[in-house]
């Protein structure tokens, strides 16, 4: 059977890594700045799960971590979105350029 | 050693404890703030006094947690900060409805903390940074109605979380390259291969935001500003400290084999902290910003010691932590009760302070001296102990830079203290009525200013407990 070298999923965790860094850089929305984030953390568990199953295969040290990086991942969304949903009451937006009180 | 968990786990545990007391305080039955308020400062000082005996070694689960003396030590450091901070946001806090839900969240990140120092694998440290960081952004939003607080928060959540990401990039490499997660397992399997600079470096730009090291300190200055003072002064003692710990112990410990690079690594570092850190400062008006980048340029000083990477540069580490608690909570203090009660935060608020309020006036002064690192207060024993940590390797090009950029933060120090006792105004801020506990709190502040800077057994004592490479 043909397996997938791990080096293809590696070259596709980094450059849902990158694409994430990117969206979060260029975007001015919180939620899909938030979106992005996520991106960056799913790419780091498929590199968690892909470096396990390939080349440590007798042991799950891999696996569990990307399971707490996934609960990890939901509380920080939820506290993240409850910021955001407290920032939309004061600021009536939820665009970064809106919230530019403090420069400098 | 030894594995009983009650024994190894007895500061984690006694704050879980606090944590339930809280709780239930919180569903029971109606009580006043000053009852509420007197209750948690008496168990956050039996919390304190309860770490300061018997220190045992060992570790459990697994060797995720371990423990020893130095740090033991840490802990009851932190420990101190929190009763420090809880006891002069008393104005603050004394009329505000969710009191509890603010010890609550500073409580949790303080116990993620714990764990986060005393990790032994990297799931725990990073199971351990998140929990003290996502209470710190609930935290900082803790003004519900301040349009500012809301963008602190929403700045430190995304910034944190951004960090978090690229640490756990780096983490996941290192765990490609060596099969393990355990600290100790790690440092044999430790080399000079490009995949695992690569990790290294995603790392060390993780840890670098989180202590807000040039270039990843974009989000100090607005978090600072528009945080809670306490919160604030959370973030920069607490927080900072805790993770200047768990580096210097990565550091020292996980990637002993590629020493020379992550010196490197720091000397850049440090450089680019105390430069920009100074030139910023230089030109705040606000307090609280000003402070920040007070602290972004201390942490670069810091820096220095650390890359000394011997016994003596992490005992110059916990040193001038020690005596960076009690000198910017007196600072914090001061600036917290201002802003309590006269609602002001701006340096030219503080414009003929010493008139109206003698007190205060002194403690900022002593505060920003021992920042500064005039001689007498301690301020400058700690500078001095992390300069000579660093200079251990040789490289005095860097020392002499820090040297003259410590006379440059003189200005902006003392700026502050002419503004206070020299510059004339009409309307200074009114005198104020300090709370008792916010008096002994500074009372503490001030002592341990003069005290851990003249009674060399504190610096031999942290020296006895320490561990280089």
């Amino acid at each position: 059977m043909n397996e997938i070298p791990l080096t293809h999923i590696l070259f596709l965790s980094t450059a849902l890594f990158f694409i994430g860094m990117y969206g979060l850089f260029t975007r001015r929305n919180l939620i899909t700045m938030l979106m992005s984030i996520e991106l960056m953390l799913n790419s780091v568990n498929i590199n968690f799960v892909a470096f396990n199953k390939y080349l440590f295969p007798d042991q799950l040290d891999g696996l569990f971590f990307s399971l707490f990086i996934i609960t990890i991942a939901a509380a920080e969304a939820a506290v993240a979105i409850a910021i955001i949903i407290n920032l939309y009451r004061s600021h009536q937006s939820i665009d970064v350029d809106d919230a530019t009180e403090m420069k400098f | 050693m030894s594995s009983n968990i009650f024994i190894l786990l007895r500061q984690e545990l006694l704050l879980s404890l606090l944590i339930f007391i809280l709780l239930f305080i919180k569903i029971g039955k109606e009580r006043s703030n000053e009852s509420i308020l007197n209750l948690i400062n008496g168990l956050l000082f039996v919390n304190l006094a309860a770490g300061l005996f018997g220190m045992t070694e060992g570790g459990i689960f697994n060797g995720m947690f371990t423990t020893n003396a130095f740090i033991v030590l840490e802990k009851n450091i932190l420990n101190l900060a929190m009763l420090l901070i809880s006891m002069q946001s008393y104005a603050w806090l004394k009329n505000h409805k969710q009191l509890a839900e603010f010890y609550l969240l500073l409580f949790t990140s303080l116990l993620g903390m714990f764990f986060m120092i005393s990790s032994g694998n990297l799931l725990m440290f990073y199971l351990g940074l998140e929990m003290s960081t996502i209470p710190l952004a609930a935290a900082a939003n803790f003004d519900l109605a301040k349009r500012k607080s809301s963008e602190a928060a929403m700045k430190l959540i995304l910034s944190s979380a951004f960090s978090s990401g690229i640490l756990l990039m780096g983490i996941s490499f290192l765990y490609g390259t060596t099969g393990t997660l355990s600290f100790d397992v790690l440092t044999a399997h430790i080399s000079n291969n490009p995949m695992q600079l690569f990790a290294f470096i995603l790392l060390v730009s993780g840890f670098a935001f989180k202590i807000s090291a040039v270039p990843f300190h974009l989000w100090t200055a607005d978090v600072y500003e528009g945080a809670p003072v306490a919160v604030t002064a959370f973030l920069s003692v607490v927080s900072k400290a805790a993770v200047l710990f768990t580096f210097t112990t990565i550091l020292y410990k996980v990637f002993t084999p590629i020493a020379s690079v992550w010196y490197g690594v720091l000397v850049v570092l440090s450089i680019a902290t105390i430069l920009i850190g100074n030139l910023f400062a230089l030109r705040q008006d606000n307090f609280k910003r000003f402070l920040a980048f007070s602290s972004i340029a201390q942490v670069g000083f810091i820096l220095i010691g650390i890359s000394g990477s011997s016994q003596a540069g992490s005992a110059s580490l916990v040193y001038f932590v020690l005596i960076y608690v009690f000198s910017n909570l007196a600072a914090f203090g001061v600036v917290s009760v201002v802003s309590a009660l006269a609602g002001k935060e701006n340096i030219s608020d503080f414009k003929g302070f010493y008139k109206t309020n003698p007190f205060l006036s002194w403690v900022l002064t002593i505060a920003l001296f021992s920042l500064a690192g005039v001689p007498p207060t301690a301020g400058f024993f700690g500078k001095l102990f992390l300069m000579m940590a660093g200079a251990a390797k040789d490289n005095y090009g860097l020392i002499i830079f820090a040297s003259l950029n410590m006379v440059v933060s003189f200005f902006y120090y003392l700026k502050v203290v002419k503004a206070i006792f020299m510059d004339e105004n009409e309307a200074p801020i009114q005198k104020l009525n300090v709370p008792g506990i916010t008096k002994l709190a500074m009372y503490i502040c001030m002592a341990g200013i003069i005290i851990t800077g003249l009674a060399s057994l504190v610096y031999d004592y942290i020296y006895s407990l320490s561990i280089g490479i």
